[in-house]
């Protein structure tokens, strides 16, 4: 599944973010220096291949229900692991912005989660494994099967990393975890089906177009060694960054901020707080109804009570968010509405 | 002018998979001719249009471009002067904007951007559709994409402008007008169609390939009268040279 | 295949979107896709249970939807699109967490806020990543990207996809039409057709690479992509970067529709 602004920190979206750019500019040296630069039109059609692939349904035998193609195994299959990751990185990022699929700051995460763990890991450790005693229908389909799942257990298992290191959910880890993998095999089985049935179309039509893969022109070639050492290297700076982050701070930016201002919650200076109750005095149109109570109030509250300390549980300024809330909305509106109306003037104005 | 000649020297050519899709072909197009390349189905004449520009290399003979042979070594050099425009304008146009695509060989020949920029807006004059210079071209209509397709091959101002079927797919009325484009283009030109009342008024000479071989190599007004030569190779003469369907009329005397 | 048609739709609408003339749609690129970034990163900063505080981030889109007159339906329609997923995952927080919240008389879960707390991040993020390509387009994106310093092959196979993209999802659906007119009643592909139909297509695909290629290296290309002039960043592409900046860490800061409530109920100090 596609990871969600939403979900995630801005710790966990930035380095996600980092470690894709890093991972990605390799990709790129190495697609430069190993290949001819008629790959380059390539990895461009294979993406919109992919794009449209992954709109044609098929029926899944024995259930009733279709799926589709991912697409980020066949990448690695027919484009190599370098040129695979990258054109898998450009349709997820052509997701994001058209069809809000993922997001900006979830970008990284989902170029790893769906780019990484095929290219880098099931495509060499396990389809070039599986194919290597020779091409046949048979290998192909053990070898797309196996990697795919694999590759999406990975991707799955990321998900849920991510979304716990985030914090912005309550799913406990292993409740998650229970969700995210069983469905993320199924996905791997049909993933697998639609992988093994184009690549032996290929490789009956055409074969040599795998070939050209497999051997030669260096691009199927990982340094496995390289990759993992660089991947255990990543693993220990990311994992060593957020988990000090987790700890010590309940987010990056209100860290951040932290360190900007002095405390967490910023106190609002004096002055700007005695302007503001008198404007408050003579704007406040519910001056009375009753929820000026204080901290003291509001620790009575039964609920509350155990609760470690947390600031926007205050009933009073509850309704304030409330009433605030909707004004904020309806403001927004107002705007908007004003700037359609002015425009709409100019616009006669001017024809 | 010498180094506007293209000369193509017993031309022979295999594909992979054994078919020979060439045969000893041979024949010198000079500075400002209009060559119409015509001939059935599966003739050669893509093959042969990729071998003059180098994407295809023959497996016998040899193309020279001005005094040059056309070689790996020779090919940045020579393609600067031959303008190719594809069958499929979707291969051609691959950026997102007509200018960018029209852009793309300028840019690639190292100009400053001033210089691209009048380039740009010189070729998008000629072809006549400065207007769609920032739409997208999958957004353009089969005729559009046509003309802008000639339009980024104009822009890197070639001296020999070579078309596999310009006419293809296309409504009369873009049609006509890349009928009338052509007409008053000043290069030297090589048309390869079925279109034959295209290559009659876009071209005086007529290089008639059958099975891959040249069947035929003369003025167009012999060559499209020629009934028994182009039905033996596939084709048959141009609807506006035949005679009247409804009432037998003479349009031109047989010759 | 009304997935298919829907897909064309959305593209080729952001895509006439990008090209009007506004005054959002002329600030620069970079600009723009900095100002998202910083939205969204600010945005999901919040803790969990926050949902007020989310709010005046409306301001934003609602800013950008009128001035660069985009319509609002289209918009909102693909951002509901996406909000399934988010609700699948979101609406198990409340099962997770009973912690009550107590607004006025009113007692709730405070799953519930989480709950709404990403649904509002949703919306907000998944809302203004559309309306910058709406806003912007995918070649000026392009630009923006190199100005990032993404190696140019890069930017140059992403605009490739971006292209194509349009061809092959009209073949795809061209071949589903065709496919369904003969396996009538089927609602997908079978999944023994499955490696011949998209087969096809991948090669194809393949195909026609290797003649953009070719008209590419006709043109010049040998494997370096040399765009245009990248185009200046003026001073008011600054102030308009600084002044949402500003206005995002102010909201971040300070919950401006609590201080809105309390201006109008007289809670507070
Ligand atoms: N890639 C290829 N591999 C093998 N044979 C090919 C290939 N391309 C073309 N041929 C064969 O070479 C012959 C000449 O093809 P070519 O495309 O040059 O014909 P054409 O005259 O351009 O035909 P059309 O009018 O249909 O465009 C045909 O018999 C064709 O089948
Ligand atoms: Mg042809």
């Amino acid at each position: 599944m596609h990871m969600a602004d939403a979900l995630i920190s801005p710790a966990v979206g930035g380095t996600m973010l980092a470690a894709t750019a890093g991972i990605a500019a390799y990709s790129a040296k190495k697609v430069q220096n190993d290949m001819d630069e008629s790959k380059i039109p390539l990895m461009g059609v294979m993406g919109a291949f992919v794009f449209a692939a992954q709109m044609i349904n098929f029926s899944i035998p024995g259930t009733g229900s279709s799926g589709h193609l991912g697409g980020g195994m066949l990448l690695a299959i027919l484009l190599g692991p370098y040129a695979g990751f990258l054109t898998m990185a450009s349709i997820l990022l052509i997701q994001a912005l058209f069809f809000g699929d993922g997001g900006l700051l979830a970008y990284g995460c989902n170029v790893f989660n769906l780019g990484f763990y095929t290219c880098f890991v099931a495509y060499p450790l396990i389809y070039k494994k599986l194919v290597r005693k020779g091409v046949n229908p048979r290998s192909i389909f053990v070898g797309s099967m196996v990697s795919s799942m694999v590759g999406l257990q990975l991707g799955a298992f990321s998900v849920v990393v991510q979304t716990l290191l985030s914090g912005k959910t309550e799913l406990p880890f292993g409740q998650f975890l229970l969700l995210m993998q069983p469905i993320h095999l199924a996905i791997g089985v049909i993933e697998g089906l639609a992988t093994a049935a184009i690549v032996t179309f290929i490789w009956r039509a055409r074969p040599e177009i795998l070939e050209r893969v497999a051997f030669g022109k260096s691009l199927g070639g990982v340094p496995i060694k390289k990759v993992l050492t660089g991947l255990v290297v990543a693993v220990v700076i990311v994992g060593g960054l957020l988990s000090w982050f987790a700890s010590t701070n309940p987010d990056g930016l209100e860290w951040s901020i932290e360190r900007v201002a002095g405390t967490a919650e910023l106190e609002t200076p004096d002055g700007i707080h005695k302007i503001f109750s008198e404007i408050q005095s003579k704007t406040a149109f519910l001056p009375d109804y009753g929820f000026k109570t204080d901290q003291d109030d509001v620790q009575n509250l039964p609920a509350v009570e155990d609760e470690e300390a947390w600031p926007s549980v205050d009933a009073g300024t509850s309704v304030s968010g409330i009433v605030g809330g909707a004004m904020t909305l309806v403001l927004a509106a107002f705007m908007g509405w004003i700037i359609n109306i002015s425009k709409k003037k100019r616009g006669k104005a001017v024809v | 002018m010498s180094h506007h000649k293209l000369e193509a020297r017993s031309l022979y050519f295999s594909y992979p998979d054994g078919h020979e899709a060439v045969k000893n072909v041979s024949f010198t197009i000079y500075h400002g001719e209009s060559v119409g390349l015509i001939g059935a189905n599966g003739a050669g004449k893509s093959t042969l249009l990729m071998l003059l520009v180098g994407i295809l290399f023959p497996s016998r003979g040899e193309v020279l471009v001005g005094d040059v042979r056309l070689t790996k070594k020779t090919l940045p050099a020579i393609r600067q002067r031959l303008g190719f425009v594809f069958q499929n304008p979707d291969d051609q146009l691959f950026m997102t904007t007509v200018y960018d695509d029209v852009a793309f060989g300028p840019r690639n020949y190292g100009l400053d951007e001033d210089e691209v920029k009048i380039r740009v807006e010189k070729a998008l004059e000629m072809v006549g559709i400065p207007h769609l210079k920032d739409r997208a071209p999958f957004k353009l209509s089969g005729g559009e994409k046509r003309v802008a397709a000639i339009a980024s091959v104009l822009s890197m101002q070639p001296d020999i402008l070579i078309m596999d079927e310009p006419t293809s797919a296309l409504d009369p009325k873009s049609r006509r007008r890349v009928i009338t484009l052509l007409k008053n283009f000043k290069h030297t030109k090589i048309i390869a169609s079925h279109d034959l009342d295209m290559v009659f008024e876009t071209c005086r000479r007529v290089i008639v390939l059958n099975e891959g071989e040249i069947a035929a190599d003369g003025m167009a007004e012999e060559i499209l009268f020629n009934k028994e030569l182009l039905e033996s190779c596939g084709l048959e003469i141009p609807l506006s040279l035949q005679n009247c369907p409804v009432c037998g009329a003479f349009k031109y005397k047989s010759i | 295949m009304s997935n298919i048609v829907d897909s064309l739709y959305n593209i080729r609408l952001l895509d006439d979107l990008a090209r009007k003339k506004t005054f959002i749609h002329i600030i620069h690129p970079l600009i723009k896709l900095l100002t998202t970034i910083v939205y969204v990163a600010v945005l999901v900063s919040f803790e969990r249970h926050e949902v007020s505080a989310l709010l005046p981030f409306v301001f934003y889109p609602v800013f950008i939807l009128s001035f660069a007159e985009i319509p609002v339906v289209p918009i909102l329609k693909r951002v509901l699109l996406i909000e399934p997923l988010i609700i699948g995952i979101g609406i198990l927080n409340p099962l997770f967490d009973n912690y009550s919240v107590v607004f006025g008389d009113i007692v709730v879960s405070r799953g519930w806020l989480t709950f709404l707390s990403i649904f509002i991040k949703c919306s907000l993020a998944v809302t203004v990543s559309i309306l910058l390509v709406a806003t912007t387009g995918m070649d000026k994106l392009a630009l923006a990207l190199r100005m990032l310093k993404i190696p140019r092959i890069l930017v140059l196979q992403l605009l490739l996809t971006y292209r194509y993209i349009w061809l092959l999802i009209e073949e795809a659906l061209r071949m589903m039409q065709a496919y369904s007119l003969r396996a009538p009643g089927r609602k997908g592909v079978k999944i023994n057709d499955l490696g011949s139909f998209l087969g096809q297509m991948l090669l194809r695909a393949f195909d026609r690479a290797q003649r953009i290629y070719q008209t590419m290296s006709l043109r010049g290309f040998t494997g370096e992509y040399n765009a245009g002039d990248i185009s200046k960043i003026r001073f008011r592409d600054f102030v308009y970067f600084a002044a949402w900046s500003l206005f995002f860490i102010i909201a971040r800061i300070y919950n401006i529709a609590v201080l809105i409530g309390a201006l109008l109920t007289g809670v507070g100090r």
